[in-house]
């Protein structure tokens, strides 16, 4: 069910999920096109997935050293013109970096790195990456961080709330103590978003989390990817 | 050789997960006089030659733009140092 989109997935020095986040944009019907944090060229990519992991080992800041990787400023640029964009988990982190979503993320509250199950509830079905989930709807996808606590000022929290631009929220637990549990985000244009969970990891039966259908069936973050797939050729 | 330091803070209204769990420590060692603990980071960006107030004006913009990420950070200082300054001794 190949539909001819291009995805690109960046690897940076210390990105983990990039393989993950590939297979998920094949899974899912599109083509995974692999960009390399060297090379400016975004190779005719319609879209682009910044992968979790932990780009040059979070020194200095999470995301802050990957945000001026050559291929980051080719990325701003087709952000800005309106080309969907996807951060995850470290990619969330260096797309509020680079500025293309605001606020930034710290260490967990309780300083513990966290792995686990998370359920949340999708808040916004206007974004290019979530139009196939529907309002309010509960989902669960793995979550794996340390720093991972979203913070801004009320401002800009009031601002992300009263535009409607709170992805998805946090369910049953906080995990990291983000303010409002806000879990992602996205920009104005509802382009760009932001999550620290990861939904490539629950994309396949026999590997994602627990799901009705039994042990590891869960597959509620494919919808990511098909979402984007569906706004690009559809 | 010359040397610049810029010192990055957290910003005071944001919880600094680190410093508290410094300041849980630090009674257990007997260190009861202080109440509040904040950790941040002190950058060392050395150059060749004086440092001129240039140098001082590009340090200051590294720190805005880099060093420091002004959602949940502040730079607090910024100022030239001898390069052989007391930090070079440390542990000696």
């Amino acid at each position: 069910m190949l539909t001819g989109a291009r995805i690109g997935v960046v690897t940076f020095p210390g990105t983990l999920d990039d393989r993950d986040a590939a297979r998920a944009v094949r899974l899912a019907g599109g083509e995974a096109v692999a960009l390399w944090h060297a090379d400016a060229d975004l190779h005719a990519v319609d879209a682009v997935v910044l992968p979790g992991g932990f780009s040059y080992g979070d020194y200095l800041r999470a995301g802050a050293i990957s945000r001026f990787a050559p291929v980051m400023g080719s990325i701003v640029d087709a952000a800005n013109g309106g080309m969907p964009v996807l951060g995850i988990c470290n990619g969330f982190q260096v797309l509020t970096e680079a500025h293309l979503l605001p606020g930034s993320m710290i260490k967990n509250d309780h300083l513990h790195f966290v792995c686990r199950e998370q359920v949340l509830s999708v808040e916004n079905v206007d974004t290019a990456w979530t139009r196939l989930y529907s309002v309010g709807e509960r989902i669960t996808v793995p979550l794996k961080n340390q720093d991972g606590q979203y913070v801004a000022d009320e401002h800009t929290l009031d601002e992300l709330e009263g535009e409607g631009r709170v992805v998805v929220r946090y369910r049953d637990w906080n995990p990291n103590g983000s303010r409002r549990d806000i879990a992602g985000i996205t920009n104005a244009a509802g382009n760009v978003v932001g999550l620290m969970p990861h939904p490539e990891h629950a994309v396949e039966v026999g590997f994602g989390p627990d799901g009705p259908r039994g042990p590891r069936t869960g597959t509620d973050g494919l919808r990511f990817f098909a979402s984007v797939i569906g706004s690009l050729v559809g | 050789m010359g040397r610049v330091v810029v010192n990055v803070m957290p910003k005071p209204e944001i919880l600094d997960p680190q410093g508290k769990a410094v300041n849980g420590a630090l009674p257990r060692l007997g260190f009861s006089q202080f109440v509040s603990v904040r950790q941040g980071k002190r950058f060392e960006l050395e150059v060749d030659g004086e440092v001129t107030d240039e140098i001082l004006a590009a340090a200051r913009r590294a720190g805005e733009t880099v060093l420091s990420n002004p959602v949940i950070e502040d730079v607090v200082d910024v100022y030239a140092e001898p390069a052989h300054a007391p930090s070079d001794e440390a542990g000696r």
